[in-house]
């Protein structure tokens, strides 16, 4: 009986044995939440793309460090001239591109030249555009000039639209990206996953993992059902916030939770009635109550702003004091804008749960001051074309994901139409400051001007949540930019 | 009687209730949030418990009773109206070119999948639950119209039939005066599972997002929104999810129940 009972066991055990051998293998199954469009992070907008790709793949001249700080890349230093308008960037030795080129001064120029050009499809050109000429020294010497000082421009080529790219592989880098990361760019089957091996010739610290492979999810639901079933590895943005204290409590998963660069916003349309009439866009900033929503739609998850800023920039100004909740007096200055008994509008809501239920609470909010909002559910395809592009509608809720974005309130042409020309001109005159001091007091003029001005509803500061095996080291806790950067990520066993 | 039929009338009754209680009062507002309250289980306060945004789940089922009776009443109504005329025309002018276009045009809305069209006209038209209802309400328009051309062909070869038509009545006073009368008890029983169809179809489409909008209430979206809470507040949905399930079912019960009652053929073999 006894020996009968050991038999059965024995195959069992060897399952049991080989099937962890398996999961010893030093690979990663990562998830997140959106499939990137192409492979380009140059030329697309998607965050996806830099989610997969930034320093993975691609490096820039500089890059950004989990904790938000700018450090060296592909240069390795650099001079800047005393009038602050000539950087001379020094490239590392012996870095080559995945398909075996170099990468050299060359590469580098025809980078930069390409991302400013006029037809260029580059999603932020803005970063580029005080770049007046780019020359080549020698292979590992480029000197950037610039129209004027920029105090932000090694911040600027950080970013994942900045990275190096080489002219020899540049026209297919949308289904096959060739970079100089610390990963190699191996598979994709579209609609399922992208599969990144080490790149055994990088230049830096190689990576730890062997392979990774990145999977899409964006459904709560099968997001958790995923990390249960332990499918994946890690969620980075695990789009459902209510599941997350199950996951911390069950000893298998570590929960990260960590901050973003994403200031989540109720956007007026600010060129349409009646929120061209500031008192209308005041009233609607009271009638607002941040820690319902912040409970409500993210279940505690998220920092109160009461501007467009990030809270963890030491140059952030708390205005929340500008936008209190109060339904009475957001009522008197509906009154006092010639609205007494309220309007009718509409809420626009991307899929996310910080919109769509966000919404549900905001519309209930706005209907205690007199304010009908009629939420329209879209898909994100539909809030581009007619949300972003057309700027067809009254009110809409999205997150800012960008770094120091608050620049896009120059543009009058952005979608909440403000551009007011003062806070242009304060715009102007930081691009112009190179003074650490000068330029945190600049920017926090701006913070207050668009305060002031309440030209949107600012909410919360998005929170990332990060579920991920507990035997995994290395995942980035916050999101400083849009990255899963997995040249650190290894087991610990 | 049989007890099914009262039970399935018991059952839709006490839906149709809540509904009709839901216009004048239900126990708390649903369209005020009070996040504080949240995924509280159900008590005496809440009989049901509290949703993701403390709103009482009760007040909500009955809210959604009151969508979801709505849509499919009027589905149903859109495709009696139509249907039924549309078949009585085909089979008065049985093998004649009209009676092939009607039933050709039947067959061509069969073809297509209802849900997948359904969710076509949501999604080019707007979701809201007036669109829902014409999207159900056109996939009714065939059910009847081939169920009542059937009946009525078989009719049209009856001795009194016969005699009407000596008399000199005109096909559309047989068609109004004998066939329809003689039918009626078909097209409620048909009528009845086409309601439940209706119901369920209505969930599909606001769970998926394309019926009523918030703030309306609606068994479909309350089972899509406590999705990903089923495993810290399974009450949250099981509240709309058994409101579905012992509405159709009480709608199926009824109209099997009534098939029987009906049915003088049938009452008479089973006696």
């Amino acid at each position: 009986m006894n020996n009968q009972f050991i038999k059965c066991l024995a195959p069992l055990a060897l399952a049991a044995w080989a099937g962890m051998a398996a999961a010893q293998d030093n690979n990663i199954n990562v998830a997140i939440q959106l499939e990137p469009p192409n492979l380009d992070p140059t030329g697309g907008a998607a965050q996806a793309i830099d989610s997969v790709l930034y320093s993975n793949v691609f490096e820039g001249l500089t890059r950004f460090l989990a904790n938000g700080a700018v450090t060296a890349g592909l240069a390795k230093d650099w001079d800047i001239s005393d009038d602050g308008l000539t950087y001379t960037f020094h490239l590392r030795d012996g870095v080559s591109f995945h398909d075996g080129t170099a990468m050299d001064a060359d590469d580098v120029k025809f980078s930069l030249d390409r991302a400013r050009a006029e037809d260029s499809t580059n999603a932020q050109k803005g970063l580029f555009a005080d770049i007046a000429d780019v020359s080549v020294v020698d292979p590992t010497t480029v000197v950037v000039t610039l129209s004027r000082p920029n105090g932000n421009f090694l911040f600027n080529m950080a970013w994942g639209d900045a990275v190096i790219v080489a002219p020899e592989s540049i026209g297919d880098i949308a289904s096959n990206p060739i970079g100089t990361g610390a990963f190699k760019f191996s598979d994709w089957v579209q609609g399922d996953r992208i599969e990144l091996v080490r790149n055994p010739d990088y230049w830096g610290d190689k990576a730890l993992l062997d392979a990774a492979t990145f999977r899409f999810i964006s459904d709560p639901t099968a997001a958790f059902a995923a990390v249960m079933a332990e499918d994946v590895d890690a969620f980075v943005g695990f789009p459902a916030p209510e599941n997350l204290a199950q996951f911390s409590s069950d000893t298998r998963f570590q929960v990260l939770v960590g901050n973003t660069e994403g200031e989540t916003i109720l956007a007026m349309n600010n060129g349409l009635a009646p929120f061209d009439n500031v008192l209308v866009r005041q009233a609607v900033a009271l009638a607002i109550n941040r820690q319902e929503i912040i409970d409500g739609a993210m279940f505690g998850l998220g920092t109160p702003i009461g501007t467009h800023f990030a809270p963890h920039n030491p140059a952030y100004k708390d205005l929340l004091a500008l936008s209190p909740h109060d339904p009475e007096r957001a009522k008197a200055l509906l009154a006092e804008a010639g609205y007494p008994d309220g309007f009718t509008t509409t809420l626009k809501l991307p899929p996310p749960s910080y919109a769509r239920r966000g919404g549900e609470i905001i519309a209930a909010q706005l209907r205690d001051v007199g304010i009908t909002a009629e939420i329209t559910n879209l898909e994100w395809a539909q809030w581009l074309e007619e949300v972003f592009r057309g700027k067809d509608y009254g009110l809409t809720i999205v997150s800012h994901t960008e770094p120091m974005d608050i620049g896009i309130y120059a543009n009058p042409d952005y979608y909440f139409q403000y551009g007011d020309p003062e806070f242009a001109a304060i715009m102007d005159r930081l691009n112009a400051e190179t003074d650490p001091t000068k330029r945190q007091l600049l920017l926090q003029d701006a913070q207050t001007k668009i305060a002031e001005d309440y030209v949107n509803g600012y909410l919360f500061e998005l929170a990332v949540a990060t579920v991920a095996k507990r035997e995994l080291n290395g995942l980035w806790l916050n999101q400083p930019t849009a990255a899963v950067d997995l040249t650190a990520v290894h087991w610990a066993r | 009687m049989k007890k099914t039929l009262w039970i399935g009338l018991g059952l839709t009754l006490l839906f149709l209730l809540a509904a009709a209680v839901s216009l004048l009062w239900t126990p708390f507002d649903i369209e005020s949030l009070d996040i504080r309250n949240k995924l509280r289980p159900p008590d005496a306060q809440n009989w049901l418990g509290t949703d993701h945004f403390g709103r009482d789940i009760l007040s909500m089922v009955m809210s959604g009773a009151r969508t979801s009776i709505a849509v499919a009443l009027v589905a149903v109504g859109i495709g009696m109206g139509l249907g039924v005329p549309l078949g009585l025309w085909a089979a008065a002018r049985r093998g004649a070119w009209l009676d092939e276009m009607i039933m050709r045009g039947n067959d061509l809305i069969f073809a297509f999948p209802s849900l997948v069209i359904a969710i076509l006209i949501t999604a080019v038209f707007g979701a809201s639950a007036v669109n829902a209802i014409i999207a159900i309400g056109i996939f009714n328009i065939p059910v009847f119209a081939r169920l009542s051309r059937s009946a009525a062909l078989s009719l049209w070869q009856r001795d009194f039939i016969l005699a009407a038509r000596t008399c000199g009545k005109s096909a559309f006073r047989i068609s109004y005066e004998h066939i329809l009368p003689n039918m009626i008890n078909l097209l409620i029983v048909q009528g009845t599972i086409q309601f439940s169809l209706g119901i369920l179809a209505e969930a599909a489409l606001s769970y998926i997002g394309l019926g009523a909008q918030p703030p309306v209430a609606s068994w479909g979206r309350m089972l899509a929104d406590a999705q990903t809470l089923v495993s810290i507040a399974p009450h949250v949905a099981l509240a709309p999810g058994m409101a579905i399930v012992l509405m159709v079912l009480g709608l199926n019960l009824l109209g099997d129940g009534l098939r029987d009652w009906l049915d003088p053929k049938l009452r008479v073999t089973r006696a």
